[in-house]
């Protein structure tokens, strides 16, 4: 667990604001680390400036992911930042519409990006735009589905060997 | 002080076939002697993918040690292999390289399917993984346990070593081959 450091938390949202006032949907201290939605939008500026901005300098991507909300009909990505010289980590999330869902690459601000937007891609489905090869992963190259959606089956659908009643059903 | 007694080792030599002996001559089947030969000298190929691997480690290291059993030579080349031994949980994204690496052992060859997760998919009922390799490739012997210890490693090889040794000559040539074969797509 990180050390709350209250005063950059409340620096970064300041800085973000002052820019970004719009875009920002909500910030919060969730647990340890500070977590901003910002939207679509404006999520690659944003995320430059978290970056190059001398007082921030979020320069390590540690990990990006994908995130299925059915009730909201939205795909999300979260990105979780390092500042290596500040020491501290902010969490940036955004939401993209499930019917088209399209985000800006990555890529061009944290090379490291690029593997992991793949396996958004591949899970998701989500599509970022830019990413210089946007194909499958992890998964099989003729799959059709994103497997980590959540009305996506995930016992194999093969099996005709199982009695459903055995398991509650 | 009761002296300690020493279990009498035997050493392994296996039997003669049946035949028919004499002052200095020995004669049976040529199916007798070439299986006697065969399951004396199966040489593995070992695909381990996870903890069925480890264990496998164990059966080749010097206390369980499988070269007793005539498998001292592992060979990581499919096409110099009688036995391959698919120990571990199969992705479904790695079907095709079992496949592959089952139709480049040269004939005749055996497959033995070590653990829950080789024989059935064991735990991982997930659409990722290959629910039991006997959906890709033909499986001789099955090896339950999750992973199964050293002990029942051996015992599916010996399971095996009757199959080799009582195998036709003529198996492979047999129609049922063939029908099993068309099962597998292969030929």
């Amino acid at each position: 667990m990180f050390k709350i450091n209250t005063e950059r938390n409340q620096l970064v949202i300041k800085k973000l604001s002052d820019k970004f006032l719009d875009a920002i949907v909500q910030h919060e201290v969730i647990a340890d680390m500070l977590c901003i939605t910002i939207a679509k939008e404006a999520i690659y500026p944003a995320l430059l400036f978290l970056r190059d901005d001398s007082d921030l300098k979020y320069d390590f991507l540690t990990t990006l992911c994908g995130m299925h909300y059915p009730e909201r009909e939205q795909l999300g990505v979260v990105y979780h930042l390092h500042s290596l010289t500040n020491n501290h980590y902010v969490r940036v999330k955004t939401a993209t519409e499930l019917s088209n869902p399209i985000l800006p690459t990555a890529t061009t601000i944290w090379p490291s990006a690029n593997w992991m937007e793949r396996e958004t891609f591949d899970f998701f489905g989500i599509q970022f735009q830019g990413h210089p090869n946007l194909v499958r992963i992890l998964n099989l190259d003729d799959m059709v589905d994103f497997p980590l959606r959540k009305e996506f089956p995930l016992e194999d659908q093969t099996r005709d060997d199982k009695d459903d009643s055995m398991f509650g059903r | 002080m009761a002296e300690k007694q020493n279990p009498i080792i035997k050493p392994t030599i296996t039997e003669a076939p049946e035949g028919i002996s004499g002052q200095g001559f020995f004669a049976t089947s040529i199916e007798k002697a070439v299986g006697l030969a065969r399951k004396n000298s199966l040489w593995p190929l070992p695909f381990a993918t996870s903890c069925c691997g480890i264990e496998f480690m164990a059966t080749m290291g010097s206390h369980y040690d499988l070269a007793r059993f005539g498998s001292e030579r592992l060979s990581f080349s499919p096409r110099q292999s009688d036995l391959l031994m698919v120990m571990g949980t199969v992705a479904k994204k790695m079907g095709p390289v079992l496949r592959e690496i089952y139709i480049q052992m040269a004939e005749p060859k055996w497959v033995i399917a070590v653990g829950a997760c080789a024989s059935s998919g064991g735990i991982f009922d997930t659409y990722s993984v290959l629910q039991g390799i006997d959906r890709i490739i033909p499986v001789d012997v099955y090896v339950p346990g999750c992973p199964p210890r050293p002990e029942q490693i051996i015992d599916g090889i010996i399971k095996i070593q009757e199959l080799v040794g009582n195998e036709s000559l003529r198996r492979r040539n047999s129609d049922e081959y063939e029908d099993l074969m068309k099962k597998y797509n292969m030929e």
